[in-house]
């Protein structure tokens, strides 16, 4: 009687434990949903070599958008870009992304978040809030070759080139290369002079492989990685292989100088601000680094802006201009509410101005309150814009996380020579 | 005390909580991990059940091949390089300094203490060539070498990894064997010495057998403790360059939140598991024999 009597006690005990179990592991559930109601706050996430955003929306909230801040207060918090995707994905396994978020480096993981019901569908939202045009088109049909749909906010709309030192040039008696065998020659001459011919971040490594897939699209076209990412040719096959190649030439010859692999995308930008760099290729985000009088120490007038040059017989030419949207935020679904309409609304109607006002930044937003006394150089990209009719899009566009990872991280071996240029389009073909 | 302790319900009692936290922070995430092996997908898209298929996956995958033999790499380097000297630092603080060693310990144990994404970034300050040369750059231009780019290529970048890890950690095992050390009768050592022995005699035939528990225990800790490596490597050089320095726990890491894939990255840390397990089994299996006796 006695055994059974305490048998059941220890069952009784061991029930307990087990619902305490189950308690503590529904309340952890349970916590991680509170993300998907309406919030609380206007949070923002993004990556931290993005300053821009932060400050935009800050300066926006504490203005144009006061009203909206007020029902709803603005929140902003970072990440490194190279942590992003991993962060991006716990966070929607816990259902607890905020309600803006910096979109992954790789287009494909913004697709899974859209599949997932993590991402707003602002082709209807700003529809339905009345919005729609203070959006470019451009930049709308940029996203939507991207994303397979309008599922991030242009907050930058960006074409990218080799940025260059005037003086340099000149000093050297270097004209602006209009063939890659001509950049490669003014390469030639700015190393002989002891200046360090182009300014790249390794560490990124998206500043080189950018490089390789203008080269790409230069000799093959602009549908050359479409036809990749449909299987009808290989990143292997010989004609993508030349193109890694002749980057990586331009590292065998030291032209993106010591220790590119542990240069970081300050670092880089520095280089070529400090001048002790000729060239940078970049996304014309950068200018906002320009047009930072402390940080450019070779002023403003004194940077020039050249197309990716053409490569010989090649089947694309220079006025295919690669352009984006930057690493670019979107909204969650999950926490959409009235109140995030309005701040959505705010944006659309504002983030034009203030982008272009306080940061010099071309956005894919419409500028509704005229800016003046812009800076040349960003009325020139204003222009290339404006005037381009064909944009190609970047190496890893439209490629999967895994492979945009593995370009990324094998860029600076390719240049320093410890992978080849076979070893390396293998790498990626494997990841695709 | 033996009466309670001798009631079941009293035990339950007392270690019931400290099993319950243990159960729901360790073995239900590894059970949860174990079960993830045989499906795909992760928490966005959620899960397909898969087979066997990311086993097979993983014998074909060669970053799986590089990744696990840097792993068996390092854990073997710096294993010997945390033992070797610390082992060297304990016999320092008990035959040379004797009661003076306190605060040489506390100067070489200070590395212990300190986060690792700290020291991370010194060793990379010291071992940089661009923008600006480091300490150690500097120290070989001063000598008429040129500047080593360490990070730009797997040996130097394995080296400088080594020498971080080594220097970090040799405190701790020159503190847990000088315990192992001192634990030596005095009156021992002073009939070996009698008997002729000094030097390096007293510590190969008596110091050394009468120490092997200790040390044991010590390549055991750190065989384990290398062989899941994460934080310095990643601190350090992000597994680069490329994957070079990648090992089992960043490649795992990676192929569950970078790329999405949490069965495919829990296949990974089931391998990673078994090869902890079989190198401890193996070294109990051969610490069986009593050296002493041999």
């Amino acid at each position: 009687m006695t055994t059974r009597h305490s048998r059941r006690r220890t069952l009784a005990l061991v029930a307990g434990v087990g619902s305490a179990a189950l308690l503590l592991s529904g309340c952890a559930g349970g916590g991680g949903g509170g993300g998907s109601s309406s919030p609380d706050e206007f949070s923002l996430l993004t990556n931290s070599e993005n300053a821009e955003l932060p400050a935009i929306f800050t300066a926006l909230s504490e203005d144009a958008c006061a009203t909206e801040n007020e029902a709803l207060p603005f929140t902003s918090d970072s990440v490194p870009q190279t942590n992003l995707d991993q962060r991006l994905q716990l966070l929607a396994g816990q259902n607890a992304l905020p309600v803006v978020y910096s979109a992954g480096n790789a287009p494909a993981l913004t697709k899974t978040l859209d599949d997932s019901g993590n991402v707003l569908d602002f082709e209807s939202t700003l529809t339905e809030l009345d919005a729609i045009e203070n959006i470019e088109p451009a930049a709308i049909s940029t996203i939507e070759a991207l994303y397979g749909g309008f599922k991030v906010l242009p907050f930058e709309y960006n074409i990218e080139g080799i940025w260059y030192n005037k003086t340099i040039f000149a000093d050297n008696g270097v004209e602006v290369p209009e063939t890659w065998d001509d950049l490669v020659a003014a390469a030639g001459t700015f190393d002989d002079a002891g200046v360090t011919p182009f300014s790249a971040s390794g560490e990124q490594g998206w500043p080189i492989t950018r490089l390789l897939g203008n080269y790409i699209f230069r000799t093959l076209g602009p549908d050359a990685l479409q036809k990749v990412t449909d299987g009808d040719a290989k990143l292997t096959d010989p004609e993508y292989v030349e193109a890694a190649q002749a980057v990586a030439d331009l590292g065998a010859e030291g032209y993106f100088g010591q220790g590119v692999g542990s240069i970081d995308y300050d670092t880089a930008t520095n280089q070529f601000l400090n001048g002790s760099a000729a060239m940078f290729y970049m996304g014309s985000w950068a200018l906002s680094d320009f047009n930072d009088a402390e940080r450019n120490q070779v002023g403003l007038d004194n940077i020039g802006f050249m197309p990716f040059p053409n490569v010989e017989g090649g089947e694309g030419d220079s006025s295919q201009i690669a352009a984006n949207v930057g690493l670019p935020a979107t909204f969650n679904a999950k926490t959409y509410d009235s109140k995030v309409g309005d701040w959505l609304s705010c944006i659309a109607d504002n983030y034009g101005s203030e982008a272009l006002t306080s940061q010099g930044r071309v956005s894919g937003f419409k500028v509704n309150t005229p800016v003046d006394d812009l800076p040349a150089l960003t009325q020139e990209v204003q222009e290339r814009i404006a005037t381009t009719e064909q944009a190609v899009l970047w190496f890893e566009a439209l490629f999967s996380t895994k492979a945009t990872t593995t370009s990324q991280t094998n860029a600076a071996q390719l240049v320093t020579g410890d992978i080849t240029a076979e070893e390396f389009m293998e790498l990626v073909q494997n990841d695709l | 005390m033996k009466n309670v302790l001798g009631d079941k319900k009293s035990i339950l009692i007392l270690v019931g909580p400290a099993l319950l936290v243990y159960t729901l922070v360790m073995l239900v995430p590894v059970i949860w991990s174990l079960g993830y092996t045989v499906f795909e997908g992760n928490a966005i898209v959620g899960f397909t059940f898969v087979g066997l298929d990311n086993f097979a996956t993983m014998i074909g995958d060669t970053r799986v091949h590089d990744a696990l033999w840097f792993t068996i790499r390092y854990a073997f380097v710096i294993t010997i390089g945390q033992v070797l000297f610390g082992y060297a630092l304990s016999l320092l603080y008990v035959f040379v300094l004797r009661r003076s060693s306190s605060i040489v310990r506390t100067l070489v144990f200070f590395p212990v203490v300190l986060p690792t994404v700290a020291v991370a970034l010194m060793f990379q300050k010291m071992f940089e060539v661009a923008p600006q040369n480091g300490l150690v750059n500097e120290l070989l231009n001063v000598v008429g070498i040129p500047s080593v780019d360490w990070f730009g290529s797997a040996g130097s970048a394995f080296l400088v990894i080594a020498v971080m890890d080594i220097w970090r950690s040799m405190g701790f095992y020159g503190v847990l064997l000088y315990a192992g050390l001192v634990d030596i009768p005095e009156e021992t050592l002073e009939s070996a010495r009698l008997d002729g022995a000094s030097g390096l005699k007293l510590v190969r035939h008596i110091v050394i057998p009468l120490s092997l528990p200790v040390l044991l225990s010590s390549i055991i800790f750190s065989i384990n403790g290398t062989l899941k490596v994460f934080d310095s490597v990643l601190a350090l050089t992000n597994g680069g360059p490329g994957t070079t320095t990648s090992p089992l726990t960043l490649y795992m890491f990676q192929t569950s939140f970078t790329y999405g894939e949490y069965g495919y990255g829990s296949t990974i840390a089931l391998l990673l598991t078994i090869l902890c397990l079989v190198v401890t089994v193996f070294i109990f299996r051969s610490s069986r024999r009593d050296l002493t006796k041999g």
